[in-house]
């Protein structure tokens, strides 16, 4: 697998209270998801209650970064100079109870290997502050 | 079963603009003229109108997702006197014909003039929105999780559902293209559609593609126009030899999770939350329909409408759309028999409902489907999904 030194430039998010931790908690190479301290559910994105059980004792949490592709789509629109096509969008899904689902790329690994249900796992492409949680095969 | 309001509602007028794919007319004077031609078609006079109705939001102007036209700036240029008047973005594109039955049940008002004013040609797509190279460092609500991985697109997030969809039940890519290749042959019989060269199997599955499983012709076609409807109290409607067409249910329910991503029951989507609902206030059953006018921004999602409505079993939609003689106008069940948004041209689902409108009066010209009695529309994919069953009594 191969991941560019200097990668392509992506659109980015504002970062807030309620985002940062995904989008930033990168930095000590951990992927971080929210939480739910009554019944352990994981959910995403942010929000004020558990999904499951209302309870508002929620709060961001490391995952194992460990997932599978539950679906993706290869991209052949040049929506973006840049961006050489076509690339993989996927969407991933984490191993831990939620179901949580990340839309991300599948870079490093050749269009026609992407498979559903392959198992995946996260790394992080650094934009200044912002660390963009990525999926490669695991 | 309770006798639900939206039975005493009707729909009294049609009308749409002239539909253009290049800048032409401004927009705002073609959601001028729609509404002008609905209001005539009904009978009724401006003086009538006592309620307006639009989808989306306030936000007006040219582009994706706006309204070219706002209630106030109707109202003024027709000088409308409202009792009241409602925008939202709500369950889907028809979020504003529901608030207007709502509204007429409530006694508001009488006549709700509904619209959709599409300005989509005076400013680059969103297919093109970056292609001056400049990469936004603000993304705020949904973009957030999307355009970072270069997802721009809602044919990006559909495909998802769609890939998942058609690997679990066995569903084909000539299978799934009968629905832009027979939408074209209704086409051929509508002035007003944008294209109407017929389009075979080979070309389909030759196209250049936009995301898997989606070619050019699975997408839908942004355009200049505007369609309306007046939704009316059924007593106050002026005596007609014409046949009225009557709201027989409504769907709008989301109950599973409000997400694009994250609902239970993936690859479903808001749309079946509220065809469910649909059911639940008829006695009504998808054998009793005459014709089908499903949303088509991208062809997948007529798919999973066709399903979320009980029309097909989820695994036999593919062996139902084969060769597409089922949905054909003289077929089973004729689908989107004007061309629908693939080939008259993006109208959010207002021109779907013009076209069941027609077909019940008995007024669809050369695509008119015999004796047609009830017909299904739903609007929207994704978060959000309505529906609506209407009647000729």
């Amino acid at each position: 697998m191969t991941i560019d030194a200097e990668p392509l430039g992506r659109p980015l998010p504002t970062i807030h209270d309620m985002n940062g931790y995904f989008w930033c908690g990168g930095r000590d190479g951990q992927l971080h998801i929210q939480r739910c301290g009554n019944c352990g559910i994981y959910f995403h994105p942010y929000q004020a209650r558990c999904r499951e059980c209302r309870s508002a004792d929620v709060k961001p949490e490391a995952v194992s970064g460990r997932g599978k592709v539950l679906s993706f789509t290869v991209n052949h629109q040049p929506w973006f100079p840049h961006v050489p096509v076509p690339y993989v969008i996927a969407l991933i899904e984490l191993e831990e109870k939620g179901p949580v689902r990340l839309v991300s790329n599948l870079l490093g690994t050749p269009v026609e290997e992407v498979k559903a249900g392959m198992p995946v796992k996260v790394y992080f492409e650094q934009h200044g502050d912002i660390f963009v949680p990525l999926f490669t095969p695991a | 079963m309770s006798r639900y309001k939206e039975k005493d509602c009707v729909i009294s007028g049609i009308g749409m603009s002239k539909l253009h794919r290049k800048p032409t007319v401004y927009p705002f004077n073609l959601a001028v003229d729609a509404c002008e031609t609905a209001i005539a078609d009904a009978g009724l006079e401006l003086g009538d109108i006592d309620g307006i109705s639009c989808w989306p939001f306030a936000q007006v102007g040219v582009g994706h997702d706006k309204s070219s036209a706002s209630p106030t700036d109707l109202k003024n240029s027709l000088g409308l006197k409202i009792n009241w008047y409602s925008t939202g973005s709500g369950p889907a594109q028809y979020a504003s014909i529901i608030n207007a039955i709502g509204a007429i049940a409530a006694g508001y008002c009488n006549h709700v003039l509904c619209y959709r004013a599409e300005g989509e040609r005076w400013v680059p797509t969103y297919g093109r929105q970056f292609l001056d190279g400049r990469l936004p460092t603000n993304l705020e609500a949904h973009n957030v999780w999307t355009l970072p991985y270069w997802a721009p697109s809602a044919a990006n997030w559909i495909a998802f559902n769609a890939n998942h969809h058609m690997a679990a039940t066995g569903l084909t890519r000539e299978q799934m293209g009968m629905i832009p290749i027979n939408q074209r042959k209704c086409a051929a019989l509508n002035e007003n559609a944008i294209y109407r060269e017929p389009l075979t199997l080979d070309q389909y599955m030759s196209a250049r593609m936009i995301t898997t499983p989606f070619c050019l012709y699975d997408c839908d076609v942004p355009i200049d126009g505007s369609a309306a409807v007046i939704v009316s109290r059924a007593d106050a409607v002026p005596a007609s030899k014409r046949p009225a067409v009557r709201f027989e249910a409504i769907g709008s329910a989301i109950h599973d999770h409000d997400s694009w991503f994250q609902r239970t029951d993936f690859p479903n989507m808001a749309m079946n939350d509220a065809a469910k609902m649909l059911w639940e206030r008829t006695d009504l059953r998808p054998k009793d329909l005459s014709t089908a006018h499903l949303y088509d921004g991208f062809t997948w999602l007529t798919v999973l409408w066709l399903e979320a409505l009980g029309i097909t079993k989820p695994g036999e939609t593919g062996s139902f759309l084969e060769g597409g003689q089922n949905i054909a106008l003289d077929g089973v069940l004729p689908l989107n028999t004007n061309g629908g948004q693939l080939s008259e041209g993006r109208l959010h689902a207002f021109n779907h409902l013009l076209e069941s409108v027609r077909q019940l009066r008995g007024e669809a010209g050369e695509r008119q489907v015999k004796d047609a009695r009830y017909s299904v529309c739903g609007a929207g994919g994704g978060v959000f999904g309505s529906a609506l069953l209407l009647a000729r009594d």
